[in-house]
Parts: structure tokens; sequence; C-alpha cells
């Protein structure tokens, strides 16, 4: 048995998030910077190369990348052979994310539902961060982080198709999705599209897929057959960047899929706006 | 598509002028609100009661920035998404505001309020929060305090950046560019 101790993990939280809240990953930067330089449309272009010069800026001057610092979301690995030494996992995970909000000057996004007033002061709280746990062999936690921001999360659907719509029928339900969702969640974009599993599955699976590096390929064939077209057909809707139109709408789709019920296709698409904060690491 | 620079409060003449399109460079007094504060502002011109700015010829930002680093006016301070502030924008626009800076796409009310009161709904390039935030060279909260980043707050810009949207005339940049852009099998 490994010993991890907590406070650990919170320093390793409170780093990624302070980092992801004003460094742009370098996976987005460069396609980001490929989308300017292929853009048709003088107006969308302008729009990328502010949000370039955005990045750089905030890497810079330790600024914020966009006022919506996001809800904190976590996948963790755990190993079957890791202890945490002096509290829970998941208090360290919070324990870091509110001092990471805090210690950024990011902006305390989470709200109760229906008086919608901010839980607590606008510094260093945005709490519970949304955790999703595995457990897996070995020694090592494995955590994968994003700040997800609300306009992009607003225009993300989920559908249980029957069996038959097919690989059309999820193609066309993208479409739809994206078309609809127009300039408001930040193009250019990225799509996550979960399939298969159960209604809930489909949907954190389709989270999860934003996660991958953008430029990575998906090692399944027929899955990356289908991102390309689906990448295609989103980019044809002409929407570009802030919506302003133009031909990069969206910079990469990538899929997740899983087995189903023989009576049931479940499709996710989860939006991310061009600003997609994310990291990983392994303690 | 043209460029200008203007200042606020912004008059008839000047929104006249905007095509959807255009860019301007905006400076003067803007005022923050999201729908928490949009809410509580139109049911202070219901009730016939003084808003806590002057609405005349004013420039509504949809924004809620982070808290500022210590020295600085404002924290990152990017659009957020318009279609919130809907239900609300016709009513601050026929009582005299004549701008809004946000991001996506207006309902046909508000595009018709836009024509019918010489508003314009502007665009500010959303995530980009951090380069829009050195554009603001100070910050002070007017009202609302316990709405945390949704408070109202009196800014002062200088050369923001911003696109026309919908102008004066009915026309709107994300339905014509989009058009422009599409490719139909």
């Amino acid at each position: 048995m490994r010993e991890i101790e907590f406070d650990v993990i919170v320093k390793a939280v409170r780093d990624i998030i302070v980092h992801c809240g004003t460094d742009l990953p370098q996976d987005t930067y460069d396609a980001l910077k490929e989308a300017m330089e292929n853009e048709k449309s003088p107006v969308s272009k302008e729009v990328i190369r502010q949000i370039l010069e955005n990045a750089n800026i905030a890497k810079n001057e330790k600024r914020p990348l966009c006022q919506d610092t996001g809800l904190a979301v976590f996948f963790v690995k755990v190993g079957d052979e890791v202890k945490i030494k002096g509290g829970l996992l998941k208090d360290a995970i919070n324990k870091g994310t509110e001092q990471g909000y805090r210690d950024a000057y990011l902006r305390a996004s989470t709200c109760e539902p229906f008086s919608r007033a901010n839980l607590k002061d606008t510094v260093g709280y945005n709490l519970p961060a949304i955790i999703h746990f595995d457990i897996v062999e070995g020694d090592k936690i494995d955590i994968e982080y994003a700040a997800k921001g609300g306009g992009s999360e607003n225009v993300s659907r989920a559908k249980v198709f029957p069996p038959a719509a097919g690989k059309d029928g999820i193609v066309e339900y993208v479409k739809e999705v994206i078309s609809d969702a127009g300039g408001n969640p930040c193009p250019p974009i990225t799509v996550g599209v979960g399939i298969g599993g159960t209604f809930e599955k489909a949907v954190i699976s389709s989270k999860h897929a934003l996660f991958r590096d953008i430029g990575t390929r998906n090692p399944d064939q027929e899955l990356d057959e289908l991102e390309q077209r689906i990448l295609t057909e989103i980019n044809k809707l002409g929407i570009g960047a802030m919506g302003m139109g133009g031909t990069k709408t969206a910079l990469a789709v990538h899929i997740e899929a899983n087995p189903c019920h023989i009576a049931s296709l479940p499709v996710s698409v989860n939006v991310q706006c061009h600003s997609s904060r994310h990291t990983h690491i392994t303690i | 598509m043209a460029q200008y620079t203007l200042t606020t409060p912004l008059t008839s003449e000047d929104t006249k002028k905007l095509k959807a399109g255009d860019t301007v460079l905006l400076n003067g007094t803007l005022y923050t609100a999201r729908d928490a504060a949009h809410k509580r502002l139109v049911e202070l011109i219901e009730k016939g009661e003084e808003l806590p700015f002057d609405i005349k010829g004013s420039v509504i930002y949809f924004v809620g920035p982070t808290p500022p680093k210590p020295g600085d006016p404002i924290g990152s301070a990017g659009p957020t998404t318009s279609y919130r502030m809907d239900s609300y924008s016709p009513t601050m626009l026929k009582h005299g505001s004549k701008g809004m800076i946000g991001k996506g796409k207006r309902s046909q009310e508000v595009k018709d309020a836009c024509v019918k009161y010489d508003g314009i709904y502007f665009g500010a390039t959303g995530g980009a929060g951090a380069l829009l935030g050195k554009k603001i060279t100070s910050s002070e909260v007017i009202a609302y305090p316990e709405l945390g980043p949704e408070a109202v707050r009196k800014i002062t810009v200088k050369d923001f950046p911003v696109t026309v949207i919908n102008d004066t005339y009915g026309n709107d940049l994300y339905e014509q560019g989009r058009a422009m852009y599409e490719v139909k099998d």
C-alpha cells in the first residue's frame, strides 16, 4: 500500500487550477492558431486573433483567460494500492479547488439553484467540485481536470435514440445541436460526443471526451472516421468564430463510445468553448 | 464594414450611422449588468422608481468579472451570453438605453426594439476576458453588491473593441455572416 499525504493532493489540485486559469493548454493554442490561418472570413479571423492575443496576455500577466473560470470538473482514477493519509480524497480535491480559485483570483461561479444567491464571497469558492471517480490497479492517482464554463454547457444536450437511428442519426443530431447553439458557446468549439451506455453514461462520456488533447486522433478507426465526418459537417454550418460567420466553427470532434442496451442508442453532445482549459497529472 | 470610435453616452445620431459588421472602439462609461441585476432594474422601471444610473444613452455590458488582483481596477471581464437578458432589454431600450454588449444571438423582440428605439447590440469577443479587462480603467460597484460578480458596476473603458451585431435597421451579423459561409450540399 502506498500512502499519499492529504496535503500533497491539496497542493497538486490547487496548482493545476491556478495554472489552467491563466495558461491556455498548448494543444488548444496550436489548434486555434491553425484555425486562424485557415479561416476564410476576415471577421472570424480577427476574432481568433483576439483570442490568441488574450491567451498571451493571460499567460504573461497571470490574468484569468476568461471571466467565466468555470466549475471545476475532475476525472480521478485511484489506484487500488493507494491510501490517503490524513483525510478523504474528495475533501482534498475540494480543498485544493477552493485554494486554487482563491489564489488565482478566479471567479466563484457556483450559486444556489433557485434563489441564485452566490454561495459565498466572490473569491475562492467554487464548491463542490464535480468529481467522477474510478478505481484502477496500481499505486498512483491520476487526475484529469477541466474548468468548464457555463455558456458552452448551456447548449449541450442528450437524447436516447432508437437503434435504427444509427450513425446518420448521430451526425444529424450533433449538427442540429451545434446549429441551434450558433455563437453562444464561444466557437471555435470542441465537441464531445458520448455514445452508448445508459443515459447518464453517454453524458459523462461526452464530458470526458473533451479532456482529450485537440489534435490527437481517436485510436478506434471507426470512431476516428465518424469524428472527421461530423467535424466536416459542423464546419459547413458557417457559424464561424463567436458566430460571426466563417469556416472554422469547430476545432475538433471527440467521441467516446460504450456498449449499450439492445433497445437504445443514447447520444450526448457536450460542447467546449475555445478556451479549453484542461490538464492531466499523476501523483 | 466601417470602423468607428465612439464615446458614451450614445445618441441616436451615433447609433444610426452604425451597420451590422462595423467595428467600434468604445470609450467612456459603461454599466455592467447580468440577468439578476436586469430583473431588479426592470422592476424599478415598472414601479416608476429611480435607477442607480442615468439610463439615457447608456451602454449596458453583460459581464460578471473575476475579482481584481490587488492594484487592478477589475479582473478578467469578457461578455456573457446575451439571450438571458432578452426579456429585459426591450424595456431598457424603451427607457433610453442605446446599447448592449454581449455575445450570442438575440430574440426578435430585442432586434425590433433596436429598430424602434435606435439601439445597438454589440458583440465582444467571448473568452477574451484578459484582453477586455485591460481596456477597463476604473470600476465601481454602484448597486446590488450582494449579487457578487453580478452586481451593477460603473466602469470606464478605453478603446474597448466591439462589433455591431444588430443595428437600427434590423440587420443581424450572425445571420448575414453565417449565410455567407454556410455550405449547402
